[in-house]
């Protein structure tokens, strides 16, 4: 019994956090905008008995959805969005794996000051930490300054409000979480394994992608899905290091809500963005039941 | 050993060997772990490194097998001098003490691994890995997982794997070290089988006596990065060349003393002012006057009640039986203070024994039983 109850706490609040405020989302989708506040249209009016409830339902309807297929902006979003999450992730892989190579190489005592240099960064807020890109990025900023400094460029490189800075910025931020995983699994690897491929004539190379990559890869989808979700939906980055031109369906989520002030179709753009993460998620979750598994 | 009459190479001086050590010198910094080492091993021995942990005995199989390069020194394998030549590129193949199994391979993918990366066509493969799983009775395993076996199955994998590209050479480090005591004596008889069978020469790495004895050929006792004896485990027992060996091998007494005759193999060994010299055998260069210790293995002496008519004999009480079920070893303290163990085995019931604690006994032994050793 009492287990039961322990078992209801995270249900209680998945319900109170996600499955409740989700819901109030998707009915605010169904809605219609209207001057008024909240700013749409129908309110739900128990006081007025079943009937009002039933007006209420009528008054649903997939409008905003299909406005979603009508203006180009929102699908061109989302792809847009999924591009460069998809290669922010890439990206963040490249640079990540030398990074957790080196510190699950490392000499043990080595080990703890590495994981907390990894960890650092947290200690200061996020967004201080992407302004500060801000003054390395600029046209007058550090970078640029230390280019022209070494004689590499003669111009300021415009990178600032440009898609590259917003890769930079998500590869800086969402490093720790490919590092992380990636870094546990390639601690566990018995290094006799490597030694063991070499031994039946493996060259060190092939040793290193047959085994060490291989037995990586747990850590590697984890890390790939541990950026490329919140990734999809980041709306800091893009619009402070982004252009004008960079498009991302959190920065159009945001402007719906605040600059239009039509939730109803905010709502919507949220809704089918949450569609749309279900599918990493679950094979994320997938990834992680496998490993989990293995380990047994 | 049924065959150690006839096989001997090391005996042949027309034998080729397969491996040869010389001058090999291994250093990590500061550190000897192998100091001038010269050493030989032939087609088909089952060759047993011995020695304490740190003796040197891993570094020495990690330089055949090419994970470590010679300080000083040539290792040849074969006729060929191994120096620059990469594991990957030496006939030679381990296995390894944490059996090193591939996670996410099933048993027949890690048995085939080397083969994959041999010139073996592809199509004999299967044929391979299935004789493989047949030589370590694991043909009903194939599929599994490395997690999914016992320890012991473990350890067969890991056999039939490292045997797979039949090598010319197979090192085992500690093969037997992660099973019980039970299986592993089971394993020893299988390791020789194996062995006998597949004509491999094998190279055990082991810091388990008992385990040396029983699987190989010949037997190299090793301390402090240097060989100390290399020899047929019954001469290692019998005829150890120094105290080190003796006392790492088995139990021992040693008696120090000084030479007081000698003639060809017999020698006469003073020890205390009131005792009589002991005699035994020796094959170590002492001369009269020299200081030397006498060994002899508790079950080579004999204890009495009685005074026994032999030349070599002590008297002492005892002082503390070790019971072991089959054995008993009886501690004799002598009148200078020395202890000396007697074994004997219990072929009577317990409550039979004659002799108990305090009881004033004779010790005594051959002549040939006991060996001087330079002290």
């Amino acid at each position: 019994m009492s287990r039961r109850l322990l078992v209801l706490i995270p249900y209680l609040w998945l319900t109170a956090l996600f499955l409740v405020p989700f819901i109030i989302v998707l009915k605010i989708s169904l809605s219609d905008y209207a001057i008024s506040i909240p700013p749409y249209t129908p309110q739900l009016d128990i006081a007025g008995g079943w009937a009002a409830v039933k007006d209420f339902f009528t008054a649903l309807d997939l409008e905003n959805y299909w406005f979603l297929t009508e203006d180009d902006l929102y699908w061109k979003a989302y792809l847009s969005s999924l591009q460069i999450a998809a290669l922010s992730t890439l990206f963040t892989l490249i640079v990540a794996f030398p990074i957790a190579y080196g510190m699950a190489n490392a000499p043990d005592h080595w080990r703890p000051t590495l994981l907390m240099l990894v960890i650092l960064p947290f200690w200061t807020s996020f967004l201080i930490r992407i302004y500060a890109w801000i003054g390395i990025l600029s046209n007058d900023g550090f970078l640029n300054q230390l280019l022209q400094w070494i004689g590499l460029t003669s111009e300021p490189l415009t990178i600032l409000n440009t898609n590259v800075a917003v890769y930079i910025g998500i590869v800086y931020a969402y490093l720790p979480f490919m590092v992380l995983p990636i870094y546990s699994t390639l601690e566990k690897l018995d290094g006799s394994l490597l030694e063991a491929a070499q031994d039946l004539g493996c060259s060190r190379t092939s040793a290193f992608w047959l085994v060490t990559v291989r037995l990586a890869k747990p850590g590697i989808i984890a890390g790939c899905f541990l950026v490329f979700i919140p990734a999809l939906g980041e709306f800091v980055i893009p619009s402070l290091l982004g252009g004008s031109d960079t498009l991302m369906i959190g920065k159009v989520l945001w402007e719906e809500f605040f600059s239009n002030r039509d939730w109803p179709v905010a709502s919507a753009v949220a809704i089918i963005l949450l569609i749309l993460l279900i599918v990493p998620i679950v094979l994320f979750q997938r990834n992680e039941q496998a490993q989990r598994e293995a380990d047994q | 050993m049924v065959n150690d009459t006839a096989f001997a190479p090391w005996d042949d001086p027309q034998a080729k060997p397969l491996i040869r050590f010389d001058g090999v010198t291994k250093t990590f910094g500061n550190f000897t772990a192998i100091d001038d080492i010269d050493l030989t091993i032939y087609p088909k021995e089952f060759f047993a490194l011995l020695g304490p942990s740190g003796c040197g005995k891993t570094t020495l199989m990690r330089m055949l097998a090419g994970f470590e390069e010679t300080t000083k020194g040539t290792i040849t394998i074969d006729g060929q001098n191994m120096a620059g030549v990469p594991a990957n590129k030496r006939a030679v193949n381990m296995m390894f003490q944490s059996y090193a199994l591939f996670p996410h391979l099933s048993v027949a993918d890690n048995l085939a691994f080397g083969l994959k990366r041999s010139d073996m066509p592809k199509s004999e493969i299967q044929g391979r890995v299935d004789e493989m799983l047949r030589l370590v009775q694991l043909q009903k395993f194939a599929k599994r997982k490395p997690h999914q076996l016992s320890g012991g199955q473990k350890q067969r994998v890991a056999l039939a794997r490292a045997l797979a590209k039949a090598p010319k050479l197979l090192l085992l480090d500690e093969p037997l070290g992660a099973l019980d005591k039970k299986l592993r004596q089971e394993t020893q008889f299988e390791l020789m089988d194996i062995q006998e069978k597949t004509g491999t020469t094998f190279v055990i790495v082991t810091h388990d006596q008992e385990e040396a004895m029983t699987v190989a050929s010949r037997i190299a006792v090793m301390d402090n990065g240097k060989i100390i004896q290399v020899d047929t485990p019954d001469r290692i027992y019998e005829v150890p060349n120094s105290v080190y060996v003796a006392d790492f091998i088995g139990d021992v007494n040693t008696i120090e003393g000084t030479v007081s005759a000698i003639s060809g193999e017999n020698a006469e060994l003073t020890w205390g002012d009131d005792t009589p010299a002991l005699r035994a055998t020796t094959s170590a260069d002492l001369t009269v006057g020299n200081s030397a210790a006498f060994v002899i293995r508790p079950e080579k002496v004999a204890i009495s009640t009685t005074e026994p008519d032999r030349h070599n004999r002590v008297q002492g009480a005892v002082e503390d039986i070790a019971y072991l079920g089959n054995l008993s070893t009886y501690f004799v303290r002598l009148p200078n203070g020395t202890l000396i163990k007697a074994q004997t085995a219990n072929d009577r019931r317990l409550s039979q024994r004659s002799i108990t604690w305090e009881d004033p006994v004779w010790l005594s032994w051959s002549d040939t039983a006991g060996i001087v050793l330079r002290g």
